[in-house]
């Protein structure tokens, strides 16, 4: 055990519980949810610790999750702290005041569950859902396991906070949402001394008498526009900065954009997102084992997209696959779009193959990828996007 | 278990996956006998359409279409403009959903089409609870009943759905009961009778979301009616009420003392809820008596 493990205190908790003690620790002022499958153990956990007394939270509970994200977004700009969480419909269904929340620049930390998004009706894990709000503005992170998710969340109302700008955390239906792990809780006082109170210069507030969302002229428009651009071209150093703090004063670690796994000397890299960097890291063991120098590179930011950094750690590729669970029809893989443009313009550029693989959540095993890697490293480059089950 | 003298047409099908011993299947297997063939459903996510059945199986014998939560009128007048626009005027469309998807998610689409008076039969499937994504209220949850997002009770009395359907003036509404199949019967007939938005309202006492016996859901519906919990009435045209005249009213006491979610009911709290029915009775009784 090294020092991740020093304050001891393990619960054996779901990724869905692990978020909620992660948004009590936070001690939001309001939390609008509305219940869908498989966010629902976050707001139950959230319900039950308010009705011990254990969390003090305003918590609405609209009709409609349009609803959640309006009064979310009008309670951020009072100057409180807030948090929700929903999942697949939920989230397409919030998808205009999505836009509005980063308009409005209000400081909400919202937590998604990545499920298949109808139609046809499913539950299981893909994360077409939230990554098709990525020209929203909300900052995204994804998450591989539950101690992660407890505590991005906490970082997350750092980030928001401090940016004026919402934050989406990401993790998988089930895999993550529901899987059981011991997670390290961390004290109330480290939480405490992590997060500053939430002081937005201007807010909602009679004393201020300031207005929000007022409509404007074309030029203030596009100037708002060169704002968000500036503050989202500091998000990487905030989220990097944060994540660093954060694993100083709990010994944890890989709180940053990215996390190299046995990247070194690699010969062919896997790129993907959430519970499929766990899978991952397992076939890069096994086909190191067999003599096949495999690495991993896990993309915990998504939005703004660390094009520098992954440009930086991709250039030294020979071959990199990408590995997305979702499919964006038309185009293809979502993350192999993202990466290809950061890669265009580089002296030499590594071949980069785009696998559609655990679309509507079917199962991706260590072996799977180990095949994967095997067909795909000497492969011919193809344009179209390859359904790899 | 109580026996049922009652003869099926068999659309319905067995293999249907609701719990075992939930009323629903009552109710759907009496909606499907009285509709027939020529029908097409809309149903929203609901224990409904989990009912309906997972593809490539279906447990009811007509067209069904798997809607999102809060669209299921405007989906059912969708396809019921379609079908006139094609010369199958004589379709019946019907639009199922629960009570999250009709009081809260789905009200707006409800109450749109109800003012345009679509010409469709909506049935909502009334269990007072989100049962679907394991029992979180909605606002039909009734005044301290407990649920997932309300463990100490709910704070707020149910919604009156009945009344802002009655303010749109729709020509029928009426509240069923799988306790008096004979009556929800008489009352399908009615509403397909009738061009224009018809509302149906049932009763579906939950077995996990209510905390009752697995073999009691008939039983408790029928307390809920007898005590006026659950009045049964029809609406038409948004002011004439006609219900039966309530002779030996029951208490409602014993209805909410098989339910677990009211075991931490206080003898106020009961005072408090006999004395909410009993003016609710007294205000549709008043509406019947002057129709
Ligand atoms: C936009 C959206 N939000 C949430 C859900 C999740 N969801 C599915 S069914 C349901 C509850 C429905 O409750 P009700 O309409 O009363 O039907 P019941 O399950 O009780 O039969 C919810 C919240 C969804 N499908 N879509
Ligand atoms: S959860 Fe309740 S309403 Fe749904 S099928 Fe089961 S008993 Fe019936
Ligand atoms: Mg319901």
């Amino acid at each position: 055990m090294n020092t991740a493990f020093r304050n001891q205190n393990f619960q054996l908790l779901s990724g869905n519980h692990a978020v909620a003690i992660g948004a009590k620790l936070a001690n939001p002022d309001v939390s609008p949810v509305y219940p869908i499958t498989p966010q629902t153990p976050i707001l139950e956990k959230m319900i039950e610790l308010q009705s011990q007394g254990e969390l003090e939270t305003e918590i609405i509970t609209p009709e409609s999750e349009h609803s959640a994200l309006a009064a979310s977004i009008s309670a951020s700009l009072t100057g409180a702290r807030v948090f929700t969480a929903t999942s697949s419909q939920g989230l397409l269904l919030m998808h205009e005041l999505l836009h509005y929340a980063v308009g409005a620049r209000s400081s909400i930390v919202m937590f998604n569950v990545n499920r298949t998004v109808a139609s046809p009706w499913g539950f299981w894990p893909d994360q077409l859902d939230s990554l098709a709000q990525r020209d929203t503005g909300w900052i995204q992170l994804y998450s591989e396991t539950p101690q992660e998710s407890l505590d991005t969340v906490i970082q997350a109302f750092a980030i928001a906070e401090s940016a004026r700008l919402p934050v989406m955390i990401n993790h998988d239906a089930f895999y993550v949402s529901h899987a059981v792990e011991p997670v390290e809780v961390p004290d109330q006082s480290v939480v405490d001394d992590f997060l500053s109170p939430f002081q937005p210069p201007i807010k909602l507030d009679p004393e201020i008498g300031r207005s929000f969302g007022a409509p404007i002229a074309q030029q203030t428009w596009n100037e708002s526009r060169r704002d968000l651009a500036e503050v989202m071209s500091g998000i990487g150093e905030l989220v990097t900065s944060t994540g660093r703090q954060w694993d100083e004063m709990t010994g944890r670690r890989n709180h940053g954009m990215l996390e190299s796994y046995r990247l070194e000397d690699a010969e062919v890299v896997i790129a993907t997102m959430g519970s499929m960097c766990g899978t991952v890291r397992d076939a890069v063991d096994s086909l190191r084992n067999q003599g096949v120098a495999a690495g991993l590179l896990k993309v915990r930011l998504f939005r703004p997209l660390p094009a520098a950094a992954l440009r930086e750690i991709l250039a030294e590729m020979q071959c990199v696959i990408v590995l997305d669970r979702n499919y964006s029809a038309g185009t293809g893989g979502i993350l192999h779009q993202e990466l290809k443009g950061v890669l265009y313009g580089l002296d030499s550029t590594p071949k980069i193959h785009g696998l559609l693989a655990g679309v509507g959540g079917t199962s991706v095993s260590s072996e799977k990828i180990q095949q994967l890697v095997t067909s795909y490293k000497d492969a011919a480059f193809s344009l179209e996007p390859v359904w790899v089950e | 278990m109580e026996q049922i003298n009652y003869t099926d047409q068999g659309r319905f099908c067995s293999g249907h996956v609701a719990c075992g011993g939930c009323a629903e299947a009552v109710a759907l297997r009496v909606i499907l006998n009285i509709v027939g063939p020529n029908a097409v459903a809309v149903v929203a996510p609901s224990c409904t359409a989990v009912i309906c059945g997972a593809w490539p199986g279906s447990s009811v014998k007509i067209p069904v279409f798997h809607t999102t939560l809060e669209s299921c009128a405007a989906s059912a007048s969708g396809v019921k403009r379609a079908l006139v626009k094609q010369g199958k005027d004589d379709t019946l469309v019907l639009g199922l959903a629960g009570d999250g998807g009709t009081y809260d998610i789905g009200l707006q689409a409800l109450s749109s089409a109800a003012e345009r008076n679509e010409d469709i039969l909506y049935i909502c499937f009334d269990n007072e609870g989100y049962m679907n994504t394991g029992g979180q209220k909605s606002s039909s949850t009734p005044l301290n009943a407990a649920t997932g997002s309300t463990p100490t009770g709910k704070a707020t009395r149910k919604k009156n759905i009945i009344d802002i359907l009655a303010a749109h003036r729709i020509p029928y509404i009426a509240t069923a009961s799988p306790s008096d199949i004979n009556d929800m019967a008489a009352k399908l007939k009615k509403a397909i009778s009738l061009r224009g938005t018809k509302f149906l309202s049932i009763l579906i006492p939950c077995l996990p979301g209510w905390g009752i016996a697995d073999d009691s859901a008939v039983k408790v519906a029928r307390l809920a009616v007898d005590s006026g919990a659950f009045p049964l009435f029809e609406i038409e045209d948004g002011v004439r009420v006609s219900m039966k005249p309530r002779d030996n009213p029951l208490p409602v006491a014993p209805y909410l003392k098989l339910q677990k979610r009211y075991l931490h009911l206080t003898d106020a709290d009961l005072e408090e809820i006999q004395a909410n029915v009993d003016s609710d009775w007294q205000r549709i009784q008043q509406r019947a008596d002057q129709s």
